[in-house]
């Protein structure tokens, strides 16, 4: 048996939609996870706050408190201001944290574990940045390139590698969480894996043997639990922190 | 890009990821043959996603949030006025019964006082008669005790001069007797 921890990744297209040029546009195996991410949160927030209870049930808290979170995660982080990017926040925490959560599942397929999609939300955060600091700043917004305090003699060099921060940042922002999940899903694969090919080659000895890699499995799964929800909030972080140059440029 | 993946187009991703699959050079994430795909669903869905919580979540949420703070503090300011009312009525109950107790004890003080006096006044007048009675019964008494002295002397100086008479048979003379009646008498 040949341990394969990269097929859990591969996309398979169901069915074509259409063609851009000679691109094929196929609604695939990811496609089907993205929608059923975001059916997922439809329905906890819409379904969960259907009663609009006064004192909430089981999943009217979750979905208030996962608004309370967010809101209060940009709030501390980016001011009230940045209550106007309330939704794209939540909308963005939301998308990553339940299709990392439905990622974790056996025989699913993880969306953020791919660097196209990372960095196509990387890309949304960076130009919504650069493009509501510019409309909203003018020149100041390039006062983020400036911190005060600085020594003229050392500015040029401080400039230089805060500009090169600020570009490199959709980079290190999508790489961060498609790494992460991409890594945790092959170390679980791996680590599952070992317990089938103890059993088939070892036989009875074998089945015993593989408990520790299935304690480890078990381990791992808690742990990327973990890092699902923490990678959707440190995405969600950064993204307030890259907001609040754009409302408050100037360190 | 499009060259990676001849052939027929529909098929041609999958046979594609098949055949190169497993350890070889075809790693899923850096297949560039699906970005496309890829960034159109993920295009739909965020959109999608961004409206449905930006119209109807996200603004549902608030509004039960809201209610929810707007009862909680109705509800706190409703217990803040009863919690005033009743110490209104406490401190009301209460000045209430200082003034009850204090108008009852000028009540008590006063009848006492009114009581001490006409008590006073009836003892004086009661003393002033018993002291008038008793002045007019010595006087009497007086009286009464200088007629029965006076009758005694009388008495006694008949009874001496009828004494005398029946020892010597004379009669004595009446200024003798009664001097030595007096004398007897005082003595």
């Amino acid at each position: 048996m040949k341990i394969d921890p990269i097929h859990q990744f591969n996309i398979e297209p169901l069915f074509t939609i259409g063609h851009i040029g000679n691109q094929t546009i196929a609604f695939t195996n990811s496609s089907l996870y993205m929608f059923l991410s975001v059916a997922v949160i439809s329905l906890l927030m819409i379904g969960g706050m259907a009663g609009r209870q006064l004192v909430p049930g089981r999943l009217q808290s979750i979905a208030e408190i996962s608004y309370e979170f967010v809101a209060s995660t940009i709030r501390s982080t980016a001011g009230a201001e940045g209550m106007k990017f309330f939704p794209l926040i939540f909308s963005l925490f939301m998308f990553i944290c339940i299709s990392n959560l439905i990622g974790i599942i056996p025989y699913t397929f993880t969306v953020s574990s791919h660097i196209i999609v990372t960095a196509a939300l990387a890309f949304l955060v960076f130009f919504t940045v650069l493009i509501y600091g510019l409309y909203k700043n003018g020149f100041k917004f390039f006062k983020i390139f400036v911190p005060s305090g600085v020594p003229i003699y050392i500015l040029p060099l401080v400039m230089f590698i805060e500009i090169l921060s600020f570009f490199l940042r959709p980079v290190s922002h999508s790489v961060r969480l498609f790494a992460n999940m991409l890594a945790g899903h092959i170390a679980l694969k791996v680590f599952a894996g070992f317990v089938a090919m103890l059993g088939v080659s070892l036989g009875a000895l074998g089945w015993v043997g593989g408990m520790l890699p299935l304690a480890l499995t078990v381990a791992l799964t808690a742990l990327e639990l973990l890092v699902a929800f923490l990678q959707a909030y440190v995405f969600a972080i950064l993204t307030c922190i890259y907001l609040n140059d754009a409302i408050h440029p100037g360190h | 890009m499009a060259e990676k993946s001849p052939g027929t187009p529909a098929k041609g991703t999958g046979a594609h990821t098949e055949a190169d699959g497993g350890h070889g050079g075809g790693f899923p994430p850096f297949d560039s043959s699906t970005f496309a795909s890829q960034l159109v669903s993920l295009a739909i869905a965020f959109v999608a996603l961004y409206v449905i919580v930006s119209r109807f979540a996200l603004p549902r949420v608030e509004s039960v949030i809201d209610a929810r703070q707007n009862a909680i503090e109705g509800d706190l300011a409703a217990a803040q006025k009863f919690k005033d009312e009743s110490d209104a009525a406490l401190k009301a109950y209460e000045t209430e019964l200082a003034a009850a107790r204090s108008r009852a004890q000028a009540i008590g003080s006063e009848t006492r006082e009114k009581l001490n006096a006409a008590a006073e006044a009836e003892r004086k007048t009661l003393e002033d008669q018993l002291t008038a009675k008793l002045a007019a019964a010595e006087k009497q008494i007086a009286a009464t005790r200088e007629a029965a002295m006076s009758n005694v002397r009388g008495i006694a100086a008949d009874a001496a001069g009828a004494i005398v008479q029946r020892l010597t048979g004379m009669l004595p003379d009446s200024k003798t007797v009664s001097k030595a009646v007096d004398a007897s008498l005082k003595g």
